[in-house]
């Protein structure tokens, strides 16, 4: 698997991201600066990491998503790459409408920073094929803008298209809105555009990689798209 | 010439800000606010002088970068 980071002004989780691909695939992963304007030639998976690009002005993600790489990452995208945006990455993915859906201020107005319970919705996908069906992890989230918004039709054709990846739930698997940090339409921690190789999501599964930072199931995701991408 | 933009969520669109705002507004004794949305508010200095390109830059600056068109609306005033 051949994958490239971006790295825009304000990246921060750019390192975390590399080390849980490089421990799934045993290949470093290539930072691309943001103002480039090709990918390296190769490149199988596109990650915008988490931060805050731009100092989160004006929205979270809208300048970043007209960085001159992001040409490049929408031709990627359009000609079936694959595309991960984790935290910041999914807000800069949204506004670049390569994802459906906006992230708003969470509803608590608060910055949260804990460990989430997700139910993976969709495991047919490269990104998910090494999860069990519904099944319950646990991965961190640290954000204030990951309140998942967009119209009832919208939120009607994603599920029904199996576009949600993953929705916040309590540690049984239960869906209730006491489960969500931030407010999310219908629970929503992560989406994919409708090729279903383009995944947005708030949680960070980098953060959750090894025993020693509280457990692995962060790295199922990576696992998965290493052997997808293999 | 100088142009001003009000960019406002568009209805249906829950404000999260608005409503704690309008919680602490209520809390301060103001009574009878029904209710609050809040936005932003842009001021920007062009060089064009004439009010029709005026316009046109700031409307595709909107579209493009200043609102989210799928959660906000915006207003364009040029004075």
């Amino acid at each position: 698997m051949k994958a490239a980071v971006v790295v825009f002004p304000g990246s921060n989780r750019e390192r975390d991201i590399a080390l849980a691909l490089q421990r799934a695939s045993y290949t470093r992963p290539v930072y691309v600066w943001h103002g480039e304007t090709e990918l390296p030639a190769g490149t199988d998976l596109v990650v915008l990491p988490g931060g805050f690009s731009h100092g989160d002005y004006l929205r979270c993600g809208a300048m970043a998503a007209l960085s001159p790489i992001m040409d490049a990452v929408k031709a990627h995208a359009a000609r079936g790459g694959y595309v991960l945006g984790v935290c910041n990455g999914f807000q800069i993915l949204a506004e670049a409408r390569l994802v459906p859906g906006v992230l708003m201020r969470n509803a608590s107005l608060r910055f949260v920073c804990r460990d989430v319970h997700l139910k993976v919705e969709a495991t047919d996908t490269a990104f998910t094929g090494g999860f069990k069906p519904g099944q319950v992890v646990r991965v961190p989230v640290a954000h204030a803008e990951g309140n998942y918004f967009t119209d009832d039709e919208t939120l009607n054709r994603i599920e029904g298209e199996g576009q949600v990846a993953f929705r916040y739930c309590d540690a049984d698997g239960a869906v209730t809105e006491a489960a969500s940090p931030n407010g999310s339409a219908r629970n929503i921690a992560g989406v994919f555009n409708a090729g279903r190789n383009v995944l947005g999501m708030m949680p960070h599964p980098e953060n959750m990689t090894e025993d020693v930072v509280g457990g692995t199931d962060g790295a199922i995701l990576f696992d998965s798209l290493a052997k997808a991408l293999a | 010439m100088k142009a001003r933009v009000h960019v406002t969520l568009k209805y249906g669109v829950l404000d999260p800000q608005g409503k704690a705002i309008a919680g602490a507004l209520g809390s301060l004794g103001f009574s009878g606010v029904e209710d609050v949305r809040q936005g932003k508010y842009l001021e920007l200095e062009l060089a064009e002088t004439d009010a029709d390109k005026a316009r046109e830059q700031v409307k595709a600056m909107c579209e493009k970068l200043l609102a989210n068109t799928v959660i906000e609306n915006y207003a364009i005033e040029l004075v």
